[in-house]
């Protein structure tokens, strides 16, 4: 495979030979499609994409799919993880009796963006899939449909209409800018900022990463192997400091999701 | 360094926020292959069995206290029979004493009883005797008397039934004079 399919940053330049730092930007986001398939170009993120999946269904189902009453290792790590979402986050904002419904897709939603994320630091991938917008964007849209639809469902047109906008006719006067803000901020904003604040994050953790990474080998030429090496300890800081925000993210991206729906089937006031 | 950042603008013309379709796509796939296993088939089949551990772990609560239940049972039983046991041996004690008082007084009339039997029985011997020696006093007399005056008169009487008679009529007589003179004598 080439650098292009791999990596989307040039890799055969160092200081003192007489070319340009190339610094990392949008390019570093875009990879050379690895085969062509209709028309559409499959590359890394997809393929990443795909064997994250690949991932999250083996662990679970190494995990959960023959469960014990007393558990192994990895039923247990599952458990933890499956704990953690169901009563740290589902629970604590829907409830154990509304909330129940929606763990499986808590679950699937932080797991899977975990793990999308955490491509960000394994050898060889080192590409979060999350920061190609159509992946947050299209989960965000996914939550943005439930819980919209779920807002119709349990309130009628009139009650959804109120609870978009935030109807309480004690405000008086401001109201009509109050249902006018709330309107722009609650249907349309939502969505997008949902799905920028994952994107954005591991856009720039990313970014970082590379901008370290690139130089390190970059300035791996004579006396430049000094500060490579100031780079190369930036690098490893920013791939920790990474790894506590892709779960931080996925954990924010969820508990979101679960703050929406409650909002959804919240009554009105 | 100017063109090389204008090199890689043309080169990647698009605005990061635009997502590309294929990608959304792929990405919504993956996550509802990710979404229906756990959904399906993977959560229920942990939560069957977290339910199971819930329930094995609430059944030995359930069990302990059930026997702990029966344990508290069998000691209000275990107390109670004894405190029916020893109210019992109070009646029975306060029964006893009571017979055993019945008892004594009982007996005590039965001493009575038999005491006061014994001396009717006494005085009706010496009665019986003082008049069997009477008797006996009487013939004695007769007999001496006879004989004396056999020796008297130098013959002998005893031959005679008569000479009986004449005894006990005189002996009569003595005994109705002692009568007549007590008589007197009480009289006055």
């Amino acid at each position: 495979m080439s650098a292009d399919q791999m990596l989307a940053f040039k890799t055969d330049c160092h200081i003192f030979d007489g070319c340009g730092f190339e610094a990392p930007g949008l390019h570093s986001f875009v990879f050379e499609p690895m085969f062509t398939v209709g028309g559409i170009g499959f590359n890394k993120p997809m393929l990443l994409a795909l064997v994250g999946t690949l991932v999250i269904v083996w662990f679970f189902w190494a995990a959960f799919n023959r469960p014990k009453l007393v558990p192994g290792k990895l039923q247990m790590v599952g458990e933890a993880g499956y704990d953690f979402i169901r009563r740290g986050v589902v629970y604590e904002t829907l409830g154990k009796k509304e909330g129940e419904k929606y763990v499986p897709l808590a679950v699937a939603l932080f797991f899977f963006v975990w793990v999308m994320n955490l491509w960000s630091v394994i050898p060889l991938a080192q590409f979060p899939v999350t920061s190609i917008f159509s992946i947050p964007l299209g989960l965000a849209l996914l939550v943005y449909v439930i819980w919209v639809g779920l807002t119709f469902k349990r309130h009628g047109f009139v009650g959804a209409f109120k609870n978009f906008t935030g109807y309480d006719k004690s405000l008086g006067g401001v109201l009509p800018l109050v249902m006018v803000i709330e309107f722009f901020s609650n249907l349309l904003v939502r969505p997008f900022t949902h799905a920028v604040r994952l994107f954005a994050n591991m856009f720039a953790g990313h970014m970082l990463v590379v901008l370290f990474t690139i130089a390190s080998w970059y300035l791996l030429n004579g006396i430049g192997i000094a500060y490579s090496a100031v780079s190369f300890l930036m690098t490893i800081l920013m791939i920790a400091f990474e790894l506590f925000i892709q779960v931080i993210q996925a954990y924010v991206f969820v508990l979101l999701t679960c703050t929406y729906i409650q909002g959804a089937l919240a009554e009105e006031h | 360094m100017i063109a090389l950042v204008h090199m890689a603008e043309t080169e990647v013309p698009q605005n990061p926020l635009i997502p590309p379709i294929p990608e959304l796509v792929i990405g919504l796939i993956a996550f509802a292959i990710v979404f229906f296993f756990l959904w399906k088939k993977l959560l229920p089949s942990i939560n069957k069995v977290l339910e199971e551990r819930r329930e094995a772990i609430e059944g030995g609560i359930e069990k302990a206290e059930a026997a702990q239940q029966e344990a508290s049972d069998v000691l209000q039983q275990y107390k109670d029979q004894l405190a029916e046991a020893r109210h019992e041996a109070a009646r029975l004690r306060a029964e006893a004493q009571e017979q055993g008082a019945a008892l004594i007084a009982e007996m005590r009339a039965e001493g009575q009883r038999q005491r006061e039997e014994i001396i009717a029985a006494g005085h009706t011997q010496i009665e019986a005797d003082r008049r069997q020696a009477t008797q006996a006093l009487r013939q004695d007399v007769g007999k001496l008397a006879t004989d004396l005056a056999g020796k008297l008169v130098g013959e002998s009487l005893e031959d005679h039934a008569r000479q009986s008679r004449t005894i006990d009529r005189f002996l009569d007589q003595l005994e109705s004079d002692a009568n007549a003179a007590e008589a007197n004598g009480a009289a006055r």
